[in-house]
């Protein structure tokens, strides 16, 4: 009998390789560098591009527009990041052994489902729900509160938290299936053990609960943070930014100064500035991930 | 281990609330959507006289029937292609060794961490070059390349389970890697590849700033892109708006309850490291 080659040519792992990554290099790759590129000129995307320097950099730190983007996101990781994973944390503390409760997968389902419907949808949602006659303010008028009713997403001061709240909405379910599912791969004797001891909750949370969900942990602060800096959609449709730019984040000044603003230049360092970010904060979040398995 | 009785009680009314505070906005939006046309009412009441009319008029009268058929040609388009090209790829950053594997995985992993925001600039101006804006193309190949970020990372860890001596095994009756890949890995790689398929599904359906940017025309718009331009007609006809927003989302929502473990697995699983 013949002996067979046991491996291919040394070129094959490479074909099978590359048909995915040109198309990667084609329309991430290289734009990506482009991004950069331009970040340095300023273009208007029509007549010819000035070389800029770090000009456009400088911006983000000197104008009270981009300035104010940045701290808008920052407010918003509050809503998206924070509170859902905060609240999370506080529920799962509560309920440390839901995880074996009858019906739990129905819950779950439910609570996840804010993450598959498309923004725009859940935008439109919410523009009634935050509308003059909407939900927020009939029920604001039942409790006897109609001093407060107001249009929110027309409002200089609530517009931001409005939008931000949708975002607590979208997530927090996110992170209770999350920890849920975490509190589940803990072994319970490790639970009988600290109740045995004696332990209260508040140390039964803090020496068993929470490191033995350190993995989802990081995930859901990975996954909330960079959904909360990703923020275009929910802002295009709510408020383009408005009312006078309370409402204007990184991601939404991108596409408004490229492509209503004729300033390429600057729109390109904003997504710049942005993946930079997103990348210290995910880099930052994924020490707390476990190394091994313990 | 038993769960005291208190305790049980006290679970259910969380996730109780807290599944009723999810739904909330859903049932508002089912409400406002049934409101006979021309009653204009955002809050909570239950119609009086319940009617369909704003469906039919979103379908008809709003084009929904036009953008959803873009976003079926898009989507499908997607998924196959993405398929297609991830799941050789993850094959062999999983079961070959070659030089500067890491390196090219490292990069191609790299692009889950990219937003659109940071690409969709040049993209456009590359495409409208080679005449390509306002052609499915443009919604297709960059999503493709999106999805190929994940689907490698996700198909990688999948093919790597497999145990290797079964591998071996089919070496020494003399298969070659594809026929290892096609009909010894993929077969058990399955709920990998359906798990794929479905966030993939969900991510180019739901996608918003690429067709925002790439089409102009009425033509070619996906649902989303239809919506928000439909929202842009219609401010405050909040019944007819509810109606096209529960249209463009039902397809999507429908898949998510029929598999939700795979929804949720995917989802979630894409962040854990392995």
């Amino acid at each position: 009998m013949t002996r067979r080659r046991r491996q291919g040519a040394w070129w094959q792992p490479y074909l099978y390789v590359l048909p995915a990554f040109v198309v990667f290099a084609l329309f991430i790759g290289v734009p990506m560098i482009q991004t950069l590129y331009y970040s340095f000129w300023n273009w208007d995307g029509l007549s010819s591009a000035t070389w800029d320097g770090v000009g456009n950099y400088l911006a983000l730190f000197t104008d009270p527009t981009l300035r104010g983007s940045f701290a808008h996101a920052f407010v918003l990781l509050i809503f998206f990041s924070a509170i859902p994973v905060v609240l999370g944390l506080v529920l799962t503390a509560v309920m440390s052994r839901a995880h074996r409760m009858p019906g739990l997968s129905f819950f779950r389902t439910v609570m996840f489902l804010p993450q598959v419907v498309t923004t725009v949808a859940v935008a439109t949602i919410w523009i009634a729900i935050y509308a003059q006659d909407g939900l927020l303010n009939q029920l604001l008028r039942v409790v006897g509160l109609s001093g407060l009713a107001q249009p929110w997403l027309g409002s200089f001061a609530y517009s931001l938290p409005a939008v931000g709240f949708v975002g607590t909405w979208l997530n927090f379910g996110l992170c209770m299936v999350l920890f849920i599912s975490g509190i589940g791969s803990i072994p319970p004797e490790r639970f009988e053990a600290a109740r045995l001891d004696g332990a209260g909750a508040a140390r039964e949370f803090f020496s068993i609960t929470l490191p033995g969900i350190r993995g989802q942990l990081a995930s859901a602060l990975t996954l909330t943070i960079i959904s909360g800096l990703k923020t275009f959609d929910l802002v295009y449709v709510t408020t383009s930014g408005g009312p006078g730019g309370s409402t204007s984040v990184p991601a939404f000044e991108v596409y408004n100064m490229a492509f209503n603003q004729g300033s390429v230049g600057g729109a390109a360092a904003v997504g710049v500035a942005l993946t930079v970010l997103i990348s210290i904060i995910t880099a930052v979040v994924n020490r707390i991930q476990p190394r091994e398995a313990e | 281990m038993r769960i005291a009785r208190g305790e049980y009680a006290l679970n259910y009314v969380i996730l109780a609330l807290f599944a009723l505070f999810a739904l909330l906005p859903f049932v508002g939006v089912v409400l406002n959507a049934l409101d006979p046309e021309g009653t204009n009412n955002s809050g909570f009441a239950f119609p009086t006289h319940p009617s369909f009319g704003n469906f039919v008029e979103a379908w008809t009268v709003g084009h929904f029937s036009d953008y959803m058929l873009s976003s079926v040609v898009v989507t499908v388009s997607v998924v196959v292609l993405s398929i297609l090209l991830t799941v050789p790829a993850a094959f062999a950053f999983a079961r070959m060794r070659f030089r500067f594997s890491g390196i090219i995985f490292g990069l191609l992993v790299l692009g889950l961490i990219i937003p659109d925001e940071a690409i969709i600039i040049p993209l456009y101006f590359d495409l409208r070059d080679v005449g390509l804006t306002d052609t499915y193309w443009a919604l297709i190949l960059p999503q493709v390349a999106q999805s190929i970020a994940f689907g490698v990372f996700w198909m990688r860890a999948a093919f790597r389970t497999f145990p290797q001596s079964v591998i071996d095994a089919a070496r020494i009756d003399g298969a070659s890697d594809f026929r290892i890949l096609w009909q010894v890995l993929l077969p058990t790689a399955r709920p990998a590849v359906t798990t794929l398929a479905l966030l993939i599904a969900m991510w180019t359906w739901n996608s918003f700033i690429i067709p925002l940017v790439m089409i102009s025309g009425n033509s070619f718009r996906t649902v989303p892109l239809g919506l928000a331009f439909f929202q842009g007609e219609h401010t405050t006809d909040y019944a007819l708006l509810s109606a096209a927003a529960l249209i463009i989302a039902a397809p999507i929502v429908l898949l998510y309850l029929f598999l939700q473990r795979s929804f949720i697995r995917g989802m979630l699983g894409g962040a854990v490291k392995d």
